[in-house]
């Protein structure tokens, strides 16, 4: 796969990107992580989220601005959440709770911090933090000297200060009061540190002009990005280059981290610019606010206290949480793995990469149903069915496809497309045809009746030659990355329509519509749903209304083709169906067979099913065979629209799922119907090589493990023939296997009455053999 | 050295043809290319081996679906 492709895919999934709170605060505290686990009571995880981005918990959680209830999403939907009520209500809890613990320096450097201010505290906790040796020189008497003059202790009490203040003496950074440093004391402080910071106010600095450069308005110059100043030893609060926003408690210990991380840069002989991250970027996360409804902030019973404990878990519980994840709350799929496309994106790109070991995401790139809602649903239109899709591609051309995934519904395919299934001829009579009919191989396999029905219909209706084509678009090839496969399927399409004198394709399938449109471009082909809206219904059929409303299903191969979905719904319509929307066609889901699913991953394709058929307890109405048969397998009443077309049943919509066995032979008697009763050819009936008796349970099994009942003749009529079973002493029942393409299959039966009974069904792909 | 494939009970189980219990044996599997001995039940008369749901379901698609992720 194409490594810029991969980041340009990446690039589009913004989940990644921080909520709106955090990208706003200075310190980038995760007020999203923290309220999380305030939500969940945690509040000692809480505590810990704030503390590993707060350098001083107690003054912060008391006089922070918070910008961050700014910029809150939740002030859409009720009100800002109060982080600083939060933050509050934390440290009174759980500020015990604080761990923090020094790096140990391999090689620690000494600095001097001038200014016991905030700024000046943050950074000399920060490099204290890396393990390296701090003094803090403070003209006044006591360290935040204007906290304490500043704050009235209702608001910020002195106790909060004394803690922060003693936890970080505890820390061993060594602060001095009543040190005023003066030009000659500078020299001598830059003599003997690795590095010193002027955490001073504007006021000072001016005498310091014989060290440090001076900037117009007589402040330190100071490099806005990285405090640095002239001295290269010598860093600077960046109250000195005047441009800076007024003072706040939180943007000031913002530029103490900035100088700090300017200071350990410098000490390791870092570049002091390159990928700082810490410059303030805003964020393009999308949260879908309409998805949630309103509810105000908590209001603590008593103001001057704050939230208690219940209150501000309450209250916590209002943040969303903000994330984007559009496409994962939809998809099944993303769910069951739980992961988010840039992850996704990111891990499928190891999984091509790999040259010797094991490729643990195959199977998640195989369960991908390829339907194309997330693109439908993300802000940045990201379709994860293109990743999956080429992915595969790679994975065939490598040799790494793992066979078992997509073999049966390959082996499908092929008898689609055999001469036992497929043909095409022009509309008894004619020798050319001005439409060729392409039913698709599911609607065939589904309701054979149907389609000889239809294309009886058609014939009536449209002049100049209809004819008949029984073959399959190749999907299977396409979903499965099989690309050469395809082309050579696509390319027989051609061949036909080409010799059938380029006729108009009318096709009942989305799948083969949309596959069409993709790589036979230039052949004109429409659906049969809009075809028979043009031409009509046949008349004088009696049919019986539905029973109730229906939820109509698009395909998701249906998803932009407007006007097959008008068309479907009109002749719902006109035939007297209530017809109700399950949240529209453009947001339509997969049944769980899109891409190859239910093979690859059926637990992946099965919660596609359910998910999708307890969306409404009315009857389905689908158009796609493969829908309705599998809404049907999952014990959803459905009806596909050739129903009510052509009723064939009391209760169309109980119709079971045919199932694997049960729809290879619809394609065989469409075939030998259709060619014996339209184009009057002789065609004898195969005759079974036994006849089987199997119990429901047992052909549901046979189903689930993807096994074929004529497989199992087979395999019956062969071990009879030979003698080659196995026989149970104590029940007497007979046990044979047999090697049907890259699946031995084997079989427990017993001789009965009626025929062969099956008792039990199983296959396995590696092969056994007894060394000679 | 050989493996066996888990403990399938194949006591009661006899080769139809050759009228033989069956007998764990030294077999052959092999898969996508790579072959490996394995112990499994089969018929000494005429090397008929039997694979057990068990087998079939467990182990044996254990190490299929590992050898298809190599």
């Amino acid at each position: 796969m194409d490594g810029d492709k991969i980041k340009a895919w990446e690039a589009l999934c913004i989940e990644e990107q921080p909520p709106a709170c955090a990208a706003a605060c200075p310190l980038r505290v995760d007020a999203r992580a923290m309220a999380e686990k305030m939500a969940a009571g945690d509040f000692v995880a809480a505590m810990a989220v704030y503390a590993r981005a707060v350098p001083f918990p107690a003054i912060l959680a008391h006089i922070c601005e918070h910008p961050c209830e700014a910029v809150c999403r939740r002030a859409e939907a009720g009100g800002a959440v109060r982080i600083g009520a939060l933050e509050r209500a934390l440290v009174e809890e759980a500020y015990p709770s604080i761990r923090r613990a020094a790096q140990r320096a391999r090689k620690p450097k000494t600095i001097a911090v001038v200014g016991a201010g905030l700024a000046g505290l943050t950074a000399a906790f920060d490099l204290v933090m890396k393990g390296h040796a701090v003094t803090v020189f403070e003209a006044d008497a006591q360290p935040l000297d204007r906290l304490h003059r500043d704050y009235l202790p209702a608001v910020l009490p002195p106790s909060a200060i004394a803690a922060d203040v003693g936890a970080l003496m505890k820390l061993g950074v060594d602060i001095r009061c009543r040190q005023r440093i003066d030009p000659p004391s500078l020299d001598a402080l830059i003599a003997g540190h690795d590095a010193v910071l002027m955490a001073v106010g504007p006021g000072p600095a001016a005498a310091f002009s014989g060290t440090l450069l001076l900037n117009a308005a007589g402040r330190i110059d100071v490099d806005r990005q990285t405090r640095a100043t002239s001295h290269p030893k010598v860093f600077a609060g960046g109250l000195h280059d005047g441009t800076e926003e007024a003072w706040s408690a939180i943007g000031s210990a913002a530029d103490g981290r900035r100088a700090a991380g300017s200071i350990d840069r410098f000490l390791q002989g870092a570049s002091l610019t390159a990928s700082r991250g810490d410059e303030r970027a805003g964020t393009c996360l999308y949260v879908n606010v309409e998805s949630h409804t309103a509810v105000p902030p908590v209001e603590a019973a008593d103001p001057a206290a704050g939230y208690g404990h219940a209150e501000a878990t309450a209250e916590a519980a209002r943040c969303f949480p903000c994330h984007c994840l559009e496409c994962v709350r939809a998809c099944p799929y993303l769910a069951h793995y739980n992961t988010y496309p840039k992850r996704a994106v990111r891990e499928i790109y190891n999984n091509d990469s790999i040259v010797m070991g094991n490729r643990k995401s195959n199977r998640m790139i195989d369960s991908c149903t390829l339907c194309g809602l997330c693109t439908e649903l993300c802000p940045n239109d990201l379709a994860m069915g293109e990743v999956c899709l080429e992915a595969r591609q790679s994975m065939v051309e490598r040799g790494h496809m793992p066979a078992s995934h997509h073999d049966f519904a390959l082996r499908d395919m092929a008898f689609s497309r055999s001469d036992e299934v497929a043909f095409a001829r022009h509309q008894p009579g004619h020798e050319r045809s001005a439409v060729l009919f392409f039913p698709g191989c599911q609607l065939a396999a589904s309701a054979p009746g149907q389609v000889a029905a239809v294309y009886r219909h058609l014939t009536e209706r449209i002049g100049g030659g209809v004819g008949f084509m029984l073959d399959c678009c190749a999907a299977p090839a396409h979903w499965s990355g099989r690309t050469a496969l395809h082309g050579e399927a696509v390319h027989r399409i051609r061949t036909v329509w080409e010799e059938f004198g380029r006729p108009r394709l009318v096709t009942a399938c989305s799948t083969c519509l949309k596959l069409f449109g993709e790589f036979l471009p230039d052949v004109p082909t429409s659906s049969l749903w809009t075809e028979l809206e043009r031409i009509g219904l046949p008349d004088g059929a009696k049919r019986p209304a539905p029973k109730g409303p229906l939820a109509i299903h698009d395909p998701c191969t249906a998803r932009h083709a407007v006007d097959v979905q008008a068309a479907v719904r009109s002749i719902a319509t006109s035939l007297g169906a209530e017809v109700r929307e399950l949240g529209g066609a453009e947001k339509t889901t997969c049944c769980g067979y899109g891409g190859l699913v239910s093979f690859a991953h059926p637990e992946v394709g099965n919660a596609f099913a359910d998910r999708r058929i307890t969306e409404s307890d009315d009857d389905y109405l689908a158009y796609c065979a493969m829908c309705r048969d599998n809404f049907a397998r999952r014990g959803k009443r459905a009806l596909h629209l050739m129903d009510l077309i052509f009723p064939d049943a009391d209760d169309p919509a109980a119709r079971p799922d045919p199932g694997f066995s049960g729809r290879r032979d619809n394609r065989l008697r469409l075939r030998r119907r259709l060619l014996r009763e339209l184009w009057g050819e002789s065609m004898s009936d195969p005759v079974p090589p036994v006849t089987l008796v199997i119990a429901d349970a047992v052909r549901a099994d046979i189903e689930r493990k993807l096994l074929l009942v004529d497989d199992i003749a087979e395999v019956i009529a062969e071990a009879e023939r030979t003698g080659r079973k196995l026989k149970d002493r104590t029940t007497g029942r007979l046990t044979a296997s047999g090697r049907i393409g890259t699946v031995t299959t084997w079989v427990e039966y017993e001789a009965g009455a009626a025929g062969f009974v099956v008792h039990r069904i199983y296959g396995h792909r590696m092969q056994v053999e007894a060394k000679p | 050295m050989s493996t066996p494939f888990g403990d399938p009970d194949a006591s009661d189980l006899v080769c139809a043809r050759c009228d033989r219990p069956l007998e764990m044996l030294k077999v052959e599997a092999s898969y996508l290319g790579q072959t490996f001995p394995v112990e499994l039940p089969a018929c000494p008369t005429c090397g008929f081996v039997y694979v057990s749901e068990e087998i079939a379901a467990g182990r044996m698609l254990k190490v299929e679906q590992a050898l298809e992720d190599k």
